[in-house]
């Protein structure tokens, strides 16, 4: 059985009443950036570089943009959802959802160890609060964003969906099929975006197999693109509500979101080098005087 | 004795857009996806009745199969319309990650199973599908035998949580079920009682295993005929019950016999009541043009191919 930790240790998760400013946004995301290099480290296995890149994204999301309940709920009907295509940065969203009261922190402990719900991928199989779909193989993830959109439309759910992909990610078939689909349907009630740090495991995007202009691309699907910087906060939240006010106007939207792989830890940025790899004992010290303790390690 | 006839052959398919068009009326929750093959799956009455819950695809089945996984997220029930081939084979993955995997409320409805697919050929007629689908932890597996039934087991999905997949096909059959023949997922349906062996058939053969059975009654020979209409979960008690019986058993499908129902009751006997088996279904080949009635004699799946095997397997039980 799945381990679950029913009480919850209030103090180190935020309270959403209150909504954070941008110095305590800052400071959670530095605070997940910790939990990721101590969960990989941990089980010595997970994907560090693109969940380390992707925190202001995350933090922003549930803290700010998000209308959305931690008493999970798997229909989440009258909420924003949110859809994690490329499941393997799934240490930066279960630090995420921890922190924002989805479950207990202290359940980060257990990622990818045996009867954990925290899967090495995301899943809903052990019914972990925040996760409505599988991950990880790639690709998918935006057709099922595009069906819960089109599912909200239905029942006049006036809520959006939201998805994450990777960069490498683009290389799949699916996500064109998805991206014909979505404009063809007008679903406009969907914000995609693409974490484009321009790496994947093998090597640069650009070398492995080039993703091109990717913006003409999507423009030339029928997408709304918007671009912003991930790894700033401020143009994170402006990037979104962008994105938001985008919405609504017969065509879908994509964010391409730039950021650096391992971003906040020097010796990970910007290099592929650290998309699967765990820091030794070593390398978690060298991190972790990088990050400061915010709001209390798990 | 009962004795099974019909006065109207119709495409099972078509007792699936029946199926789904009733579901229409009765179900809002019911959604129905297609990648570019509506007239094929007979899909056109619900299309035209409930436009808002139909969603044409094009030929995108990946994407279909996620789109569906989503569209359940939110309470609805989606039933995806394709060719077997491109409902099974073409998004393995996807069905295994985002609909199997995520326990997820979608029907994968496929037509055009098998070899009685006819003259498009091997590219299109699937004999793996029942293997790779009942091998998904979770997933049940559905194999109606005509019109009435692939029109009921469509109606009975709606109201059965958790995925699923109906595999049916595109020639024109025998009607030898009532319409009002009770129909219960997960319970193989008795259709002749007998003493000396046991048929057991899924799909377009369990019409042949009917005809089977009046042959074999005029030598003399008493065969159990039973419609395994759900591969999975399989009804391990209904298949023990008549095997320990008639001490023997054959398996009759249109597919390949790696994998499929056969495989299947092999697998309960060997565990818990050893018996000769022989298996009447398409061994390891690929099909080939030609019309449904040619390619079930070459490939030997027809009534005389069944005799056969009734004949092999009493030869082989214990004294």
């Amino acid at each position: 059985m799945p381990k679950v930790f029913h009480h919850l240790s209030s103090h180190k998760i935020l309270k959403m009443s209150s909504q954070p400013d941008l110095i305590q946004l800052k400071k959670i995301s530095t605070q997940i950036r910790r939990d990721i290099v101590r969960m990989v480290h941990a089980c010595q296995s997970g994907h560090p570089g693109g969940s380390l890149g992707c925190a202001d994204f995350f933090v922003a999301l549930y803290f700010r943009v998000l209308h959305h309940n931690p008493k999970f709920n798997m229909d989440g009907i009258g909420e924003d959802l949110f859809f994690l295509s490329n499941g393997h940065i799934s240490p930066v969203w279960y630090a995420t959802l921890a922190r924002s009261g989805y479950f207990d922190v202290k359940e980060l402990a257990t990622f990818r160890q045996i009867n954990s719900r925290l899967q090495g991928h995301p899943a809903t199989h052990e019914h972990l609060p925040g996760v409505r779909i599988a991950s990880g193989s790639l690709g998918q993830g935006l057709s099922v964003a595009i069906g819960v959109a089109q599912t909200k439309k239905l029942n006049q759910d006036n809520r959006l969906v939201y998805v994450l992909m990777g960069d490498g990610e683009q290389q799949e078939g699916q996500v064109w099929e998805a991206a014909m689909y979505g404009a063809h349907n007008k679903v406009d009630n969907l914000i995609a975006t693409i974490d484009y740090n321009g790496q994947q495991i093998d090597g640069p995007v650009d070398k492995v197999l080039s993703l091109m202009n990717l913006k003409a691309k999507w423009e030339a699907f029928g997408w709304i693109v918007n671009e912003f910087n991930g790894n700033i906060m401020e143009d994170v939240i402006a990037g979104l509500e962008k994105a938001q006010s985008l919405t609504g106007k017969g065509k879908p939207v994509i964010n391409l979101m730039k950021t650096e792989m391992g971003f906040g830890v020097d010796y990970m940025m910007g290099s592929h080098k650290w998309h699967g790899v765990a820091p030794n004992d070593e390398e978690l010290k060298k991190a972790l005087a990088q990050l400061e303790e915010t709001i209390g390690d798990y | 004795m009962t004795k099974y006839t019909f006065t109207e052959k119709k495409d099972t398919r078509s007792g699936f857009g029946a199926g789904l068009h009733e579901l229409g009326k009765q179900n809002e929750k019911v959604v129905a996806l297609c990648a570019d093959l509506t007239g094929s799956l007979k899909m056109d009455a619900f299309k035209k009745d409930f436009p808002d819950r139909f969603f044409q695809t094009g030929i995108a089945e990946a994407n279909m199969m996620g789109l569906a996984a989503g569209m359940t997220i939110g309470g609805k029930i989606p039933f995806t319309g394709t060719f077997a081939n491109f409902s099974t084979g073409r998004v393995y993955d996807q069905i295994r990650q985002s609909i199997a995997y995520s326990g997820k409320n979608v029907k994968i409805c496929a037509s055009h199973a098998g070899v009685t697919l006819g003259e498009d050929g091997a590219t299109h007629q699937i004999l793996e599908d029942i293997g790779m689908m009942k091998m998904l932890p979770g997933m049940t597996v559905i194999v109606p035998c005509d019109y009435n039934q692939t029109k009921a087991a469509t109606i009975a999905l709606a109201n059965h949580i958790g995925p699923a997949y109906l595999r049916f096909g595109r020639p024109s059959w025998p009607i030898f079920t009532a319409a009002d023949r009770p129909f219960t997922i997960g319970k193989a349906d008795k259709m002749i009682e007998g003493k000396d062996v046991t048929i057991f058939a899924c799909g377009h053969l369990v019409w042949n295993a009917i005809e089977a059975e009046e042959k074999l009654a005029a030598q003399g020979i008493s065969a159990e005929v039973i419609n395994v209409h759900t591969i999975k979960p399989l009804d391990i008690e209904t298949v023990l019950v008549s095997v320990q019986k008639t001490k023997c058993a054959v398996t009759c499908e249109e597919h390949q016999i790696n994998g499929g129902l056969g495989d299947s009751i092999a697998q309960v006997l060997s565990r818990f009541y050893p018996a000769p088996v022989e298996m009447v279904g398409v061994n390891d080949t690929f099909g080939e043009s030609g019309t449904p009635t040619q390619l079930m004699k070459k490939y030997g799946l027809g009534p005389e191919n069944i005799i056969e095997a009734a004949m092999k397997v009493m030869k082989r039980k214990k004294a």
